[in-house]
Order: structure tokens, then C-alpha cells, then sequence
């Protein structure tokens, strides 16, 4: 009774998870350097970096495979900083997805209910939901060396989401995935993980992947998050130069340049038209055509404006630029994004 | 297609396979010969006769079993010891790991007789009478590099997330060494094991020194041969080792034969 009237209360205010000051360091490599972060309930948040942004630690830190060097990591309201991965209700699905070769897809998927003791009868029959799930359905007596690539990655989500997990970690998961059905996966994955209810934290490198399927993205650069906001938001509101130009392109100037105070300014190329000739005014910058590239949908401009080189994208294109010719180029005032310091 | 080989090719194979393996073919024939004191060629008749007398030879069967005996503890020893040092070698980084590399290679690279002096002066400072057990430890110390070797390959290629993958499933490491691990060695722990079960059953020059009159199968052999009477009986034995370790071998690549490797989709890190 007691429970009953206690856990809608606590879903509702109690975090998925929290990091406070976490640091990961391995030697003198500091991989994780003081993180904070809070992730909600049901939510899709995605930790987004190049390689070597400490993305990745952050998961495994969050998983228990690896030690924070100090801080802490509170799991559903528990302080699981110390717990081992097998005491922490998260379940993961490796870049490498890490499948079990000397056993079949079936005891792949029901591997977290044998290890429970699950009878053997009801274990079949959950991995065949499972595998119906993730649409495998009958194709529970292969070997993992059997299936294609896709099919693993299938296999791997359905084998950690078998004992419906609170949270799941997802380390690139479509990393080794071709193209087009790492855009069939994308759909899928945001659409398994609206019908189960999962928090499901997602790692990428992949910027168009992050903005895509997240509600919120964490943008790590060197051991911190630079930026924790919604993708679009994130696009629009760029804090840091870094931001800027790794959420989208960007064209990142110098104040002086514009005549406005001192500091770094992003400017989006979608943002800026471009015409012939050297006009002057306000919100405009003249320069030097340097190349034209036509791509379809769009055509991208290279602009050669003082020492800097600019980027302009248009969705149709200008008549009678040539490259070599002066071009002016324009912008609304309201366009221009302040830039702060990386923290 | 690949085409034919050239007739040259052909023939240096054949005459290749025929030195590799007259020698034994010889064996088995001089093991039914009616002659029994020179290798008179062509055997002047067949016989059955010596396999009979190699069965009532008690000395031989003493031998048989000692050698079995201490080969199954080499084994043994070397299976636990071998594997737990490929699992540390794997899991941990640490100072000198290299330099421990080459330590660990060494006993197999290095000559039999240095092992056995070494052991053998080793064995007389801690006042260790040459014994069963001198044998046992002497051949272990090359048993234990080859189980290291099978097993650390199969680790490096096996990969950390599987592991990993275990206990983000509720698995402890009890329940992932037994259910990931150990399979997944399966193999490479008995082609191992294998490999050192035949390196200690045919080991002379480190059982010389570790010895005290014990007479494992492969000193019985040479003590024969310094007596030539009844030399067929050596020859019946020496196919009966064959037949012994030959059945294993079968078996074990039988039981190899579909290990399917598998590696996860692309790059790791």
C-alpha cells in the first residue's frame, strides 16, 4: 500500500541519473574531467563528441565498468558510484555489440535470465518476444557468425533489453552499420524506445544522429560537457566555438571583423545570402568568390573575406557569380551568436 | 581455379612425405618381424608374436603408467597455472609486462639440459629428494608456456566486451567465467593441454635430472635400445605411442573443426 501511494511521487521527481563532479582519470589522462549532469526518466539523451572527448568513459562510468576517480553516480536515486555492472539495473549495447559466439542468437537473448535462473521454458519464450520485438522473430537457432551486421545489432538490443532495464546505454550502436540502415535504425531505435518507456543514454560522434533522435544532447570536449541543451537549441544557441562547429558547420568570426565588441561571434552558412558585387551597410561583409559547389538541394558558396574564409549555404542558386568576383555577403542582425569561452 | 601443380612440384611433395614418414612406416614394419636382433631388410617373415611379449613386459607397463601419470599432473598444473597467468597478462597493464613476456617464454626456448641442471641444483638446496613430484614440477615449467600461449591468443582475440557484456547482464565474475570465458577457451585449453600432455609424455633430457630410478616411457625406450635383445618389443611399443597420442589429435580436431570466429561489426575503442 505504501509503495503504491510512494512511487508516482518519486518518478516524478527522482532523476534517472545523476552525476555530480565526476572524474575518470587513467594516469595522467584525464578522460572524464568533473562532469555534472542530471538525465530524466523516460528520456532519450545523447552524449555527443569526437573520439577521444571522454563520451564513451562517461557511459562505462555510468554502466560500472569502469571507476570514477572522484565524484559520485546516483542511479534511480541510489548511489551506485562503487556498485559493479552487475548490481546496477543498466544494460548496454556495445559498439562491438560483443555477442556470444558459442552460442546461439536464442541463448544470447535469454543469457540475463539463465544467469537468474530463469527455467529454461519461460526463458525461450521471453527471447522469442524479445526477438519478435526487435523483428528476429525465428531466427533464434542461428549462431551470431550467421547473421549480417544489422541483425547482430538487433540481436544486442534485444538481449539487453530482455530483463526491461530502467536505463540503456547505447555505445555507438550504428557506428559499423552501412548508410541506409543506419537510418533505418535510427527511426526504429527512437520509436522502441517512445513504446517501452526506457531512459536510453546514446553515445555518438555522429552530430545529424544526436540532433535527430535526442530530446537532450551532451556535447563533451575534452573530458567536459561544453554544452547540455535540446538539439535545437544546441543548433540555434551554439555556447562555444566548439559547439558551433561541431553541431552543424558554422563560421565562427572575430568581433572586430563585424565593428561589434571584442570576442567570438557564430554565424550558421544557411544564414548569409550572397550577392554580386561590394555593397556596404550594416550586417554585411564583402569578399572574394572563391568556389561553388553544387549540391543539389543546395548549393555552397567559399567566401575569401579579409584573412578569414567564410561558408555560405543557399537553398537555390544566385545568378551571375562568378569565382574570382567580388561577392557581398548578408545576414539578419539577429543571426550572429555570441560566443563564450570553452569552460 | 588455382590450376595443377607442375609434375616438379608434385613429386618434391611426394619425396617430402615419404622422409617424413618412412621412418615410422619402418617402425611398424620391424615391429612384426620374425628377426629379432638386426634390421634385416626385407624382414625375412611377419609375426604377431611380439605384441604378445610386449604385454607381459611389467617394466614396460610401469613405465606406460608413470609416463601417463606424470603427463596428466603436468597437464594439470600447467592448464591452472598457464591460464591464469594468460588471464592476468590479458587483463592488466603494468611495469615490465614485456620483460615478464619473455620470462614466461623462456623455459621453452631454453635447453632442455639447462632446465634440468637448474631444477636439479634447485631441488638439492631445499633438500627436495628426486621423487614423482620433482618430475611432475620439472615438466610443468615448459607445459605451463604452451597452455600460456594457446590461451592468452584466444583471450586477445576473444575481446574485453564479452566479458563486460556478461556482467552488465547480471552475471558475477564466478557466473561470466563459467558461462563466457570457459567456452570460449574451450579449445584453445585443449589444444593446450594436448600440446603439453605430449611434450611432458615424451620428455627425456629434464626428467634425467629430476629423476631418481623412476623409468618414464621415453627413458624405458633408451635403456632398450642399449640392449638389443628382443628390439621388435620397442618397436610394437613404440606403435602402440603412436596409436595412443594419434586418437587424441583425431579426436580433438574433430571436436575444433567448426570453432566459428567471431568479431563484432567494425571498428572498437
Amino acid at each position: 500500500m505504501v509503495q503504491m501511494l510512494q512511487e508516482p511521487q518519486n518518478q516524478s521527481t527522482q532523476a534517472a541519473v545523476v552525476l555530480r563532479g565526476v572524474s575518470c582519470y587513467f594516469g595522467a589522462v584525464k578522460a572524464v574531467d568533473g562532469v555534472d549532469l542530471e538525465i530524466f526518466p523516460g528520456e532519450f539523451f545523447s552524449m555527443l563528441g569526437p573520439s577521444g572527448s571522454g563520451k564513451t568513459t562517461c557511459l562505462r562510468l555510468i554502466g560500472g565498468f569502469e571507476q570514477p576517480t572522484s565524484g559520485q553516480i546516483v542511479l534511480f536515486g541510489q548511489d551506485a558510484s562503487r556498485l559493479p555492472p552487475y548490481a546496477r539495473d543498466v544494460n548496454t549495447v556495445f559498439q562491438d555489440y560483443a555477442l556470444f559466439p558459442h552460442m546461439n542468437v536464442r541463448d544470447n537473448v535469454a543469457y540475463a535470465l539463465m544467469v537468474r535462473g530463469v527455467p529454461r521454458s519461460e526463458r525461450h519464450r521471453r527471447a522469442e518476444e524479445m526477438l519478435e520485438l526487435v523483428k528476429l522473430a525465428g531466427l533464434g537457432d542461428r549462431r551470431p557468425g550467421q547473421l549480417s551486421g544489422g541483425q547482430r545489432q538487433r540481436v544486442a538490443l534485444a538481449r539487453a533489453l530482455i530483463n526491461r532495464p530502467k536505463l540503456l546505454l547505447l555505445d555507438e550502436p550504428l557506428g559499423a552499420l552501412d548508410l541506409k540502415l543506419r537510418e533505418e535504425m535510427q527511426i526504429e531505435l527512437k520509436a522502441l524506445q517512445r513504446q517501452l518507456g526506457i531512459t536510453f543514454i546514446y553515445v555518438t560522434h555522429d552530430q545529424g544522429e544526436a540532433l535527430s533522435m535526442s530530446d537532450r544532447v551532451a556535447v563533451f570536449n575534452h573530458g567536459k560537457i561544453e554544452q547540455l541543451d535540446t538539439p535545437k537549441a544546441l543548433y540555434e544557441y551554439p555556447k562555444t566555438e566548439f559547439v558551433a562547429r561541431f553541431v552543424g558547420s558554422a563560421n565562427v568570426l572575430e568581433g572586430r571583423l563585424l565593428g561589434l565588441r571584442e570576442g567570438k561571434y557564430a554565424l550558421r552558412p544557411e544564414r548569409i545570402s550572397i550577392v554580386v558585387g561590394s555593397h556596404s551597410g550594416a550586417n554585411c561583409l564583402c569578399g572574394t568568390l572563391l568556389d561553388i559547389h553544387y549540391l543539389g538541394a543546395q548549393t555552397r558558396y567559399e567566401v575569401q573575406v579579409g584573412s578569414e574564409r567564410l561558408t555560405v549555404l543557399t537553398s537555390s542558386e544566385e545568378q551571375g557569380l562568378q569565382i574570382g568576383s567580388p561577392v557581398t555577403l548578408r545576414w539578419e542582425s539577429g543571426s550572429l551568436r555570441a560566443l563564450q569561452e570553452a569552460p | 581455379m588455382p590450376g595443377k601443380p607442375s609434375l616438379g612440384l608434385r613429386l618434391a611433395f611426394y619425396l617430402g612425405m615419404l622422409f617424413l614418414h618412412f621412418p615410422i612406416a619402418i617402425i611398424v614394419l620391424y615391429a612384426l618381424t620374425t628377426e629379432d636382433r638386426t634390421y634385416q631388410f626385407p624382414p625375412p617373415g611377419l609375426t604377431l608374436r611380439w605384441f604378445g611379449e610386449a604385454m607381459q613386459r611389467t617394466d614396460m607397463w610401469a613405465a606406460l603408467w608413470l609416463s601417463l601419470q606424470v603427463a596428466a599432473m603436468a597437464t594439470a598444473i600447467a592448464l591452472v597455472l598457464g591460464t591464469m597467468v594468460a588471464a592476468a597478462m590479458y587483463r592488466f597493464q603494468f611495469l615490465g609486462k614485456d620483460f615478464l613476456t619473455v620470462l614466461l617464454i623462456l623455459p621453452i626456448a631454453l635447453p632442455g639440459i639447462l632446465t634440468g641442471i637448474a631444477l636439479l641444483t634447485t631441488f638439492k638446496r631445499l633438500a627436495l629428494e628426486p621423487s614423482f613430484w620433482t618430475i611432475v614440477i620439472g615438466h610443468a615449467t615448459f607445459c605451463i608456456v604452451t597452455v600460456y600461449n594457446n590461451v592468452v591468443a584466444r583471450f586477445r582475440r576473444m575481446g574485453y566486451s564479452q566479458m563486460e557484456a556478461s556482467m552488465d547482464l547480471g552475471a558475477d565474475w564466478f557466473a561470466t567465467w563459467r558461462h563466457v570465458v570457459l567456452p570460449s577457451l574451450a579449445t584453445a585449453l585443449l589444444a593446450g593441454g594436448m600440446l603439453s600432455f605430449a611434450l611432458s609424455f615424451d620428455e627425456v633430457i629434464v626428467t634425467t635430472f629430476t629423476a631418481a630410478d623412476q623409468k618414464t616411457l621415453p627413458i624405458w625406450f633408451l635403456n632398450e635400445l642399449f640392449r638389443p635383445r628382443e628390439r621388435p618389443i620397442t618397436n610394437v611399443v613404440a606403435v602402440f605411442v603412436m596409436l595412443v597420442t594419434f586418437l587424441p589429435i583425431v579426436l580433438a580436431q574433430w571436436l575444433t573443426r567448426n570453432t566459428d570466429d567471431l568479431h563484432g561489426g567494425g571498428k572498437t575503442g
